[in-house]
């Protein structure tokens, strides 16, 4: 984007959208005409330090963490947990937090880490939890 | 539905009255209001009018004046014609939001009943407040007394609201000496008022559910100066055509006119004041005096203050030898703002008057016509010498020794 001054909408305003929208509580995110100054499309996790990796093995789709997500980031389909969303998550970690399986299906790990590797070296279950 | 209210041809209005009539037959949809002295009648006649069923638009009673203008730009923002009128200390609690409105180019009109800052506190009219806004990025529209105050308030919306501006609008009047002061206002019927002042019409509202809009937003060194860039061009270039335009129009339906700049006795004049507000009127009176006597005075009124007439004040003062800049506010450390303003001026001219710099009237103090008699003493003095015959800027009627400073000996 490279935009002259005499460009822009007069006041600053973004649209959120490209068209003019209709029934759009019952359009998926990912199908709506998101404008491209809109913060769907914009990442806003570039100051995120450590990021949550969802590890479907252990997942019970509980829905916990879609529900507490304080960043509408966690994307889940039919009830069944899909995965992050990477440019609005803010690494706050309480999807981790609120995870109920042992072990937990989601870890907080540091932002620059492979997350292959980080799946190769998930922790086991914890006995002592379980029995405690 | 509202009532109509029956008006006669001309009635008994203070400023704030008038004020108040403009804004009941403007239909307003939202007023967000605190009050404050001496702009409260304003918006106490307001809740009135709606009170009695002359209204159908929301009055919010809010916290302080930081929430009225906050208020008035939410309801802006949503798509709403919006006001509201303020004074002094409670106009400096909105000046940040006041940016907030003319940045997110949200018309809204707001009426100014000037007074003074504290310390120490002071409910009488001067300018210091008027002056605070100046670089807030509103258009500034000055009355001189309260005729002019029902006028520009009818126009302020027309202005504003236009699609191609969309900028925010005050209206000022001098507190106490137009506010509180009854003279026959002439007015108009609610009809004609309101079809003059139009429909308002949305644009980018954010009530509009199909295209949500988001207002208010963050832009960094990236994109803030390209968004500042665009709102002063608007400024310089769009809203004097779309003023004369309004001004013409009420011109035609009243015949009452309005200018950029208001010149009186200016096409021969040879030494003349520069003022805003009431001072403009008993200037005038000074002026008719000295004409008996075959002096060639003038008065030059600032009508628009922002976007400052520029080129129509230096076309009306080429033929001055001397001219005075009248500031009612304490430049606290330089000569008076509206001195700078016409010093900017007169720097482009090939033959510029010699200019001084009066600073009067702080707090309510009255400046007389005996008074604009002896700065007119003082402008034939410079006017005959061809340079300023006394120290640049001159405190008018304070106790204690004669207060003056600059003096170019």
């Amino acid at each position: 984007m490279n935009k002259g001054w005499n460009e822009f909408d007069a006041g600053a305003i973004l649209f959120t959208f490209n068209e003019k929208v209709g029934n759009i509580s019952e359009i998926h995110s990912e199908d709506r005409p998101y404008s491209p100054s809109s913060s769907f499309t914009a990442s806003v996790s570039d100051w995120r330090i450590e990021k949550p990796v969802f590890n479907k093995e252990y997942c019970i789709d509980c829905q916990f963490c879609w529900i507490y997500c304080p960043d509408v980031s966690i994307i889940s389909r039919d009830k069944k947990m899909v995965g992050v969303d990477y440019d609005h998550c803010k690494g706050c970690g309480i999807c981790v937090e609120v995870c109920p399986t042992n072990p937990k299906s989601l870890m907080m790990v540091a932002e620059g880490k492979d997350e292959e590797e980080v799946l190769a070296a998930w922790p086991q279950k914890d006995q002592e939890k379980n029995n405690g | 539905m509202a009532e109509k209210m029956e008006l006669r041809d001309v009635e008994v209005w203070d400023g704030n009255m008038a004020a108040a009539q403009a804004l009941r037959q403007a239909q307003i949809d939202v007023v967000a209001a605190y009050p404050i002295t001496p702009s409260t009648p304003i918006v106490e006649n307001y809740a009135n009018f709606l009170a009695n069923g002359y209204i159908d638009g929301e009055f919010v009673m809010v916290e302080s004046e930081h929430a009225a203008m906050s208020g008035c730009i939410g309801a802006s923002a949503a798509g709403g014609r919006v006001s509201t009128a303020t004074s002094s200390q409670g106009f400096a609690l909105m000046v940040e939001t006041l940016y907030q409105a003319s940045g997110m180019r949200l018309p809204i009109v707001l009426n100014v009943v000037n007074r003074a800052l504290a310390s120490p506190l002071n409910v009488n009219g001067d300018h210091s407040d008027m002056y605070l806004g100046r670089d807030s990025g509103w258009i500034q529209i000055c009355a001189f007394n309260a005729q002019d105050a029902y006028d520009l308030a009818l126009c302020a919306f027309r202005i504003g609201e236009d699609h191609g501006i969309r900028l925010p609008v005050m209206v000022h009047q001098d507190g106490f000496m137009t506010s509180h002061t009854a003279m026959g206002v002439r007015t108009l019927t609610d009809d004609v008022a309101y079809n003059f002042v139009g429909e308002f019409k949305p644009f980018n509202a954010m009530l509009d559910f199909e295209k949500p809009v988001s207002y208010g937003v963050q832009t960094e060194e990236d994109w803030h100066f390209e968004h500042k860039a665009r709102q002063h061009n608007d400024l310089m270039t769009k809203v004097h055509p779309k003023i004369k335009e309004v001004f013409a129009d009420f011109k035609k339906l009243t015949g009452r006119t309005f200018n950029l700049v208001e010149g009186y006795h200016m096409e021969d004049a040879e030494v003349a004041v520069v003022a805003i507000g009431t001072a403009v009127k008993t200037a005038q009176v000074a002026v008719e005096k000295l004409r008996a006597e075959g002096v060639k005075a003038g008065v030059v009124g600032i009508r628009v203050l922002r976007p400052f007439p520029f080129n129509e004040i230096k076309a009306m003062i080429k033929n001055l030898k001397a001219v005075a800049a009248m500031d009612r506010s304490s430049p606290n450390g330089t000569v008076g703002a509206l001195y700078n303003e016409l010093a900017g001026v007169i720097v482009q001219m090939d033959k510029a008057p010699v200019m001084n710099n009066y600073v009067y009237g702080l707090g309510g103090r009255d400046i007389t016509i005996a008074h604009f008699m002896a700065i007119f003493e003082d402008l034939k003095a410079n006017a005959k010498a061809g340079k300023v015959q006394q120290p640049l800027q001159q405190f008018i009627n304070v106790r204690g020794p004669k207060l003056s400073f600059l003096s170019q000996e």
